[in-house]
């Protein structure tokens, strides 16, 4: 082998999120990023969902608990206001239904194929307090 | 120094732009991103990172893929800590000779890893680490297991817990040694920060991301990560399991100061019984069988004799 030196050696893979440079990125939100295709953002993992989580506005407090919570970054909130969720990246797993304070929740889970707005026209009432 | 973001309430943490980014592998309701998502939130600054073997490193760079958005390295399972001391180390010695472009950025140097990569296998590297006096963060995601190669003990399984390599039985009640205390051998390098965190209490997570990212010096943090498949409980649950966790005292939160002084970051107004803990996991399910349910008891006193001990390094100061 020829004598080459530390950083001659070919490096294992590096892989670019963005295409160019982002000189502010905590100041660029993920719609104004110019992602490459070898960020996962670019992928979807909606395939995995057997039931997805339906938002229903209309109770929602914006308390936030629903994107802290959220493992797999799709809850959207701009402005402090939470607008819906990332369909391409929500896993179905349910915790923001959990967390979710309101009476009656904000977020329910429906089966995958359910119809989202007869979902929100058919939204349960409230819940008696008694545990 | 740069400046700390400001992040006065979880309305104004929810305007973070995220640097971590979903299609990642995990399983659904994995824990480990949470942590990852609140730690990366808490500040402005650039990060440089690495994740050593484990659940969190090989679902989130699966080629061609990364779910990164910011300088990011895996080597392997034992030197993720290494590999951001190794880049720190280069950092400041470019900088010592004046060869950095942009001098005045202050980039955070973080080292994310698992229980079996921190508490075993990467064990003598963190401690140099530690010892060296890096500028670094070394996290541990505490899953108390093996989770990526389908759940072996490591010296983080607690008692009593069923895995792969200390399975429960007839003749057996799962894994016989108590975990190891990570944070106070880490404590014992005179570190100036180390801290045990929750993903549940964002607020004091992000308060204690910030102390550790703003000290000089290597630091410490063990976060609690529960864990949907080796754990066993339903996915939707990730949050309430942290929340019996943190309130059951199974894991307390406090912060050790440069070795010695210790703080108690949250009391609970109201204590769970550990039992409560156990029985909402897979894991534990034997415990409740007649001929090791003395186990629960033992697992209460230990809980309460640990937080006795804490209360009294508080109170003492040392
Ligand atoms: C030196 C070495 N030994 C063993 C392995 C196999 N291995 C890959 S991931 C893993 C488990 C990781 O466990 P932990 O660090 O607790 O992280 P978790 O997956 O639980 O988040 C093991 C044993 C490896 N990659 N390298
Ligand atoms: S179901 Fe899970 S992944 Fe989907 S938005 Fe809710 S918390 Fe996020
Ligand atoms: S947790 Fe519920 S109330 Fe709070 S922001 Fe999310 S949807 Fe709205
Ligand atoms: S096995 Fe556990 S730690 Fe690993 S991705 Fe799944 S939930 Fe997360
Ligand atoms: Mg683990």
């Amino acid at each position: 082998m020829a004598n080459i030196g530390w950083d001659e050696f070919e490096i294992g893979a590096m892989l670019r999120t963005f295409n160019g440079a982002i000189e502010d990125i905590t100041g660029t939100l993920q719609e104004d990023r110019n992602y490459s295709p070898n960020s996962s953002f670019t992928a979807s993992v909606a395939d995995w969902r057997i039931e997805k989580p339906v938002f229903n506005k209309d109770y929602c407090i914006d308390c936030q608990f629903c994107w802290v919570y959220c493992p797999d970054i799709s809850i959207v909130s701009r402005d402090k206001k939470m607008i819906g969720v990332d369909m391409d990246h929500c896993k179905g797993c349910g915790i923001c239904v959990e967390v979710c304070p309101t009476n009656p929740k904000s977020l329910l889970m429906f089966p995958e194929k359910a119809d989202e707005e007869t979902e929100i026209a058919n939204w349960p009432a409230k819940e008696d307090k008694e545990k | 120094m740069s400046e700390m973001k400001k992040i006065k309430n979880l309305k104004e943490f929810s305007t973070s732009a995220d640097r971590f980014e979903g299609a990642n592998l995990l399983c659904p309701g994995c824990a480990h991103s949470i942590i990852v998502r609140e730690v990366l939130n808490a500040t402005n600054d650039d990060l440089i990172l690495s994740a050593s073997t484990g659940c969190l490193e090989v679902c989130t760079a699966v080629y061609p893929y990364t779910s990164w958005d910011a300088s990011w390295i895996h080597i392997g399972f034992e030197n993720g800590s290494t590999a951001v001391a190794g880049a720190e180390a280069m950092y400041n010695a470019l900088k010592r000779k004046g060869r950095l472009k942009q001098p005045d950025r202050n980039p955070k140097f973080v080292s994310f890893a698992g229980d079996g990569a921190s508490y075993d296998i990467g064990f003598q590297w963190i401690s140099g680490c530690m010892e060296r006096g890096h500028n670094i963060m070394h996290i541990v995601l505490d899953n108390e297991v093996y989770a990526n190669t389908g759940g072996q003990r490591s010296s983080s399984t607690p008692i009593g817990s069923s895995a792969t390599t200390a399975p429960a039985g007839r003749v057996s009640y799962g894994e016989k040694k108590n975990k190891k205390d990570m944070v106070a051998i880490m404590a014992s390098h005179n570190i100036p920060y180390s801290a045990q965190v929750a993903p549940n209490k964002w607020k004091d997570m992000v308060k204690k991301i910030q102390h550790g990212m703003a000290v000089e010096g290597p630091v410490f943090i063990n976060a609690v990560s529960p864990c949907t498949t080796e754990w066993k409980f339903d996915p939707k649950d990730t949050m309430m399991l942290t929340d019996l966790a943190t309130d059951s005292l199974v894991f307390p939160l406090y912060e050790i100061i440069d070795g010695c002084e210790l703080n108690i970051t949250y009391r609970p107004k109201n204590v769970l019984p550990v039992e409560e803990y156990l029985a909402a996991q897979g894991r534990f399910k034997h415990l409740f069988k007649d001929e090791y349910k003395h186990l629960i008891g033992e697992w209460q006193k230990r809980i309460d004799a640990n937080w006795e001990y804490l209360n009294r390094r508080e109170e003492a100061r040392v």
